[in-house]
């Protein structure tokens, strides 16, 4: 029975927009806690260190996000580990992320003139007092800009965990769709609902700059 | 016992030899003031003092700790040994008290109340008790230079080190920094500052060091060595500075 897209409908689009908007949440504080890390390792002056944060680096942003899905929801119950569309999206969406996370902090870390590390060292702070006071509050504030680009993207990209079953806007989009068999009203109405969480993050973006701009 | 000593050092930035065989000892209360021509090596020889350089070979001993050690507690030894650069690198996320502070609650476990004290006192020690509050790029460069000195001092050093800090400095900032490092110099603060100023050396160092080629060419009391320079490599360096 084929009906009109309807007030359900749209009420069924916003429950997956809500988990799009929370799986990118997860993947934003999982893959931010594991970006700092990274980051962390890619600066520290220890040579062994750097490579790990390399290959880690290179490994996880040379292959696409797609197969990292399949890996986990696939690949785990194969170790005897079985996961839900869920716990493999938030594990693989939030590995992703640290990469780029931590390639750009990275970038902002390094964007610290040296002659700040000397300035700590110079007082006689140690190497976390040097990167915790005076490195890291700095490196913040350039790297809010990239960080909420990378976060829109990241928004976006939780689209591809429709392929492994976990419904959230896109594959709701899809369902939606499939009963109605009105694509264009549900698409639309789907990137609508994109729209609004991603011009939410740039507008929040912008004002966090203008707030730690006056804050320095 | 001298409060600075090195002993033959040698120092090699690639193949370049920057100290070839530097050896020197500064008693307390000495003002020593470093000059030369650029590529000399006076600066290197400064950074080697608070271990901001490595050296290949040679000792160095400061106020006791030994900076060539492998183990050296360089983070130790640079409380003691307060440094200020030519760029003046204060911290701009912070303000003006708060770059004073940070060094005095992190290290020194003082609490803010009393670090915000410290910092006043070394404000308006350096003629700026009113910008406790401002941002670096709210100063001219010759005030963020005389934080830079404040900050330095709010640690009690034993010995200050400063790397050509007017260098950078619009010509008519220059005077009052030097007059803020000449008030630091008569409360008796040992010193060893690299310069272009002849005449800040002259009158206000006791003595002076003359680098050249990665040595010291010529090491004697300020005046008579500016005044008469015993050597033509002086001689010629000093002609080139003072015309």
């Amino acid at each position: 029975m084929i009906r009109e897209f309807g007030f359900n409908d749209l009420s069924y689009l916003l429950t997956g927009a809500s988990w799009t908007f929370g799986l990118a949440l997860v993947a934003m504080v999982g893959g931010g806690l594991l970006g700092l890390v990274v980051a962390v390792l890619r600066v520290v002056p220890f040579k062994p260190l750097n490579w790990i944060a390399i290959g880690y680096i290179n490994l996880i942003q040379g292959t696409p996000l797609l197969g990292q899905l399949f890996l986990f929801f696939f690949g785990l119950p194969l170790i005897g580990l079985s996961v839900d569309s869920w716990t493999a999206a938030s594990l693989s969406m939030s590995i992703y992320a640290s990469a780029f996370f931590g390639e750009i902090w990275r970038g902002s870390l390094q964007s610290i003139s040296q002659r700040q590390w000397e300035a700590g060292a110079a007082l006689g702070l140690s190497y976390p007092q040097r990167l915790f006071n005076v490195v890291l509050p700095q490196a913040i504030r350039i790297s809010v800009a990239p960080t909420v680009g990378f976060l829109v993207q990241l928004v976006k990209n939780t689209s591809l965990t429709s392929l492994i079953g976990f419904i959230e806007l896109t594959r709701a989009a899809q369902i939606v769709s499939g009963a109605t068999f009105q694509p264009l009203p549900v698409y639309l109405t789907a990137a609508a609902m994109y729209f609004v969480i991603c011009f939410s993050l740039s507008q929040l973006s912008q004002m966090l700059e203008r707030r730690l701009h006056a804050a320095r | 016992m001298p409060l600075v000593e090195l002993h033959d050092i040698h120092k090699r930035f690639g193949p370049i030899e920057v100290l070839r065989g530097v050896s020197l000892t500064i008693e307390k209360g000495e003002i020593v003031a470093v000059i030369g021509r650029s590529g000399s090596g006076k600066s290197t020889m400064l950074r080697c003092v608070n271990g901001l350089e490595k050296v290949q070979s040679g000792r160095i001993v400061v106020d006791g700790i030994e900076v060539t050690a492998a183990d050296a507690d360089l983070n130790r030894l640079r409380q003691r040994a307060g440094m200020v650069f030519q760029s003046f690198n204060l911290f701009p996320h912070l303000t003006v008290e708060r770059n004073i502070m940070l060094a005095l609650t992190l290290l020194r476990k003082v609490d803010k109340a009393a670090a915000r004290t410290v910092a006043h006192e070394m404000l308006a020690k350096v003629g700026l008790a009113e910008k406790a509050l401002a941002y670096p790029d709210e100063l001219s460069g010759g005030q963020q230079q005389r934080v830079a000195i404040a900050r330095g001092l709010a640690m009690q050093p034993t010995v200050m080190l400063f790397d050509e800090i007017t260098s950078a400095l619009d010509p008519e900032l220059v005077g009052e920094v030097l007059r803020v490092l000449e008030s630091v110099a008569k409360e008796g603060m040992t010193m060893m500052l690299v310069t272009h100023e002849m005449n800040f050396a002259k009158n206000v160092a006791d003595r002076v060091i003359f680098m050249h080629e990665g040595r010291i060419h010529e090491d004697g009391p300020a005046r008579e060595t500016l005044l008469e320079p015993r050597t033509p490599e002086l001689r010629n360096f000093l002609s080139a500075v003072l015309h």
